[in-house]
């Protein structure tokens, strides 16, 4: 773990339709650390990772994000992409009549465009799919298939850490990756997500159980509710969350 | 401009006649009498309205004070400018068509197979005067005042004829270029398609126009007969200039067993109004008809489609697509009709319309008209926007916003390229429809290939 700081979150509050969701984030991750964000149905996590993300679903009304050292709000979400941040995605999307090896051609190829290099060459394009399929044992006919369609939940989230792993993030969020998924899916993902964790990213993990927490190891972990993190602690704190609900936190902050 | 625009071409007919018909056939002469009489009958030609929903008013189209050219004198014009390429890996059979005057090449003459007539409409007839008689005007509507005023100036097309069971394995391409020259000029152009029992032929058409600013209007009736156990492709690129204008009629008769596949491309165009008439006369008939229209800048494209079951067994599928950008406007209308006793039909009928602006329009009516029982039948319309999550999870991949955009387009028009059945020309239609997305209109011109 480092003293930079690779992601800083001060003060954040976002709306949508009139409703405030995020009611004064603060939150500072260094490279090398993983976060879990965990927290009752309703609490803002998802928000979090969409505005994060830059989802013009949410506005942003206050408060800033640094990520290491540029104003990750001001960004268009494809260059927070390129500056290395990642969402997989709660619900991936389908986009029928796109297929993933065109899809995922032009994200590599936007990225390098973005640092001023040459597109990839259609070799080593397949050669780097064909390394990082192996990662989340992703099945090579789901490359000339499009995007996520007809896809099963657990194809869909390993498709994730698919794209992860091509685009190789500096800050990753993993937004409810275990949800749908099987055990030995859960093993794959997770598997993948440990696999791609350097001393030089950092990874927040959103999600409703501990049970991830045990394949993917958090440093810390944060209690989201109504909008702001009321309580930040180590590992334990999942299993002091597992055993005694959430009905604590609600209590300690109404 | 004249309000009512029919008057200037009964006028010029009435003058010319003679002139006409000698430039033309006994075949085709003989039907223009009874086109001036439905003319006449009708007073003028169609306003917004009269046709149905929203339908372009043909009265507006002709409306301009266009030249014809009956003396037939030769419009200088560059093939090699308005069309450079071909189909990689398709290898056509290719003929020109320069406003309404026909031009085999030298490798059209050298290949036709025996049993396969590509010629002159003008030529056929009177050569072959009564297998032109027999089928010329016997599957379009005369007495649509459209029909008839292209009947009643045409004076030579396109005769593609196939004999019984031959089945011709390369394709043909018609380059039909729009040359106005100095003034603007309507061509009334014609092809006549008679595939023979068993005779299989497949025809892409290309529609391409010289120069940019002279106004040309298309006035175009195609005629297919496609007999017991044949099989017809008929595909129609358009990539006209925003000058041209295009009234564009394909009429179908199908008989038993016959596979006829249609798909229509307006890649860019200046107004455009197609129609597409299919018959379904005989039982166990196989149609796929597509279209897709991609609008930008104020193009307007107007499809329709009346298909006729009138036997049993017919099975047909309608896919019609839009994406609509700028001020573009659309309209579709489409019709199923199951005739009396024409029992075991499926008609299946598709529109899907992207708006990529809030000042794009499109108006569209889908339609199902059945007088029986036991078939299946459906039709759905719908009109929205590209997907808003998808586009940022291309984003958030790192896409782009305007490239994300494009790429949804483009798979917005996959199914529809995907039901041709050459596969080359699917690849090349998805080259286009690529390039066209990124701001290219014309992609033919510019191309290197």
């Amino acid at each position: 773990m480092s003293n930079d700081i690779l992601l800083k979150v001060t003060d954040l509050h976002a709306r949508t339709d009139n409703k405030e969701i995020l009611r004064g984030i603060n939150l500072e991750i260094r490279p090398g650390e993983v976060h879990a964000i965990m927290g009752p149905n309703g609490s803002g996590k998802s928000t979090l990772s969409s505005v994060l993300a830059g989802n013009p679903a949410f506005t942003v009304t206050g408060g800033s994000a640094t990520f290491h050292g540029i104003d990750l709000l001001s960004l268009s979400p494809e260059d927070r992409s390129h500056e290395g941040l990642f969402l997989s995605f709660q619900y991936p999307v389908e986009i029928p009549g796109v297929s993933m090896v065109n899809f995922m051609r032009a994200a590599v190829n936007a990225k390098r465009e973005y640092f001023k290099e040459p597109p990839l060459s259609a070799g080593d394009f397949l050669k780097l799919m064909r390394q990082k399929r192996a990662i989340v044992e992703l099945d090579n006919k789901l490359a000339s298939r499009s995007v996520n369609e007809g896809f099963s939940g657990g194809e869909k989230k390993r498709n994730e850490i698919f794209q992860m792993a091509v685009l190789e993030p500096r800050l990753s969020i993993l937004d409810e990756t275990d949800s749908g998924l099987d055990i030995d899916a859960l093993r794959v993902v997770a598997g993948g997500v440990n696999q791609l964790k350097t001393s030089q990213n950092a990874t927040i993990v959103i999600t409703h159980y501990q049970r991830l927490l045990d394949y993917i190891k958090p440093d810390f972990i944060h209690i989201l509710y109504k909008g702001r993190i009321v309580h930040t602690g180590g590992p334990e704190l999942a299993l002091e969350l597992e055993e005694k609900g959430y009905d604590w936190i609600k209590e300690e902050n109404n | 401009m004249n309000s009512n625009a029919l008057t200037q071409y009964i006028n010029l007919f009435t003058e010319h006649r003679q002139v006409i018909d000698s430039n033309s056939a006994e075949a085709i002469n003989a039907l223009r009498s009874a086109a001036l009489e439905a003319l006449t009958a009708a007073g003028r030609l169609p306003e917004k309205g009269d046709e149905g929903y929203e339908r372009t008013s043909v009265n507006a189209m002709f409306a301009p004070d266009f030249g014809v050219n009956i003396g037939r004198v030769n419009m200088p014009v560059n093939v090699g400018a308005s069309f450079k390429c071909g189909v990689p890996n398709l290898s056509t059979l290719l003929a020109v068509v320069v406003n309404d005057r026909f031009a085999p090449t030298s490798t059209l003459l050298a290949n036709l197979p025996e049993g396969v007539t590509v010629c002159s409409l003008a030529a056929a007839a009177k050569e072959w005067p009564e297998l032109v008689q027999k089928y010329y005007g016997s599957v379009a509507n005369m007495a649509d005042p459209s029909t008839a005023l292209n009947t009643l100036l045409v004076q030579d097309g396109v005769f593609i004829h196939v004999r019984r069971g031959v089945q011709l394995e390369k394709a043909l391409q018609i380059v039909s270029i729009a040359a106005p020259g100095e003034t603007p000029l309507l061509s009334a152009r014609r092809v006549l398609v008679v595939a023979e029992d068993g005779a299989k032929v497949q025809i892409l058409k290309c529609d391409h126009t010289q120069g940019d600013t002279v106004a040309n209007l298309s006035s175009e009736v195609v005629e297919i007969v496609a007999a017991p156990h044949s099989l017809v492709d008929w595909y129609e690129l358009e990539e006209a200039n925003a000058s041209s204008a295009r009234r564009s009629q394909l009429y179908v008769r199908q008989l038993e067993g016959s596979d006829v596949n249609i798909c229509g491309a307006t890649l860019t165009n200046g107004t455009t109004r197609n129609d597409y008439i299919i018959d379904l006369d005989g039982p166990h008939t196989t149609t796929l008809l597509s279209a897709m229209a991609i609008g930008t800048d104020t193009q307007h494209i107007d499809n329709a489609s009346t298909l006729r079951h009138r036997a049993h067994h017919g099975h047909s599928r309608q896919l019609f697509k839009y994406t609509l950008s700028d001020s573009a406007t659309g309209a579709f209308e489409g019709g199923i009709e199951v005739g009396h006793g024409s029992r075991f039909v499926e008609a299946y009928q598709t529109n899907r319309n992207i708006l990529d602006s809030t000042s794009a329009r499109m108006h569209t009516k889908p339609q199902l008209l059945i007088y029986n029982d036991d078939v299946k039948c459906s039709h759905g319309a719908s009109t929205g926007q590209l997907d808003p999550a998808a586009i940022f999870y291309m984003q958030a991949r790192g896409i782009p916003k305007a490239e994300a955009r494009k790429m949804l387009m483009q798979a917005f028009m996959v199914d529809v390229i995907d039901n041709i059945r050459l596969e080359p020309l699917r690849d090349r239609l998805r080259h286009m429809v690529d390039r066209r997305f990124s701001g290219h209109r014309a992609s033919c011109a510019d191309c290197s290939c």
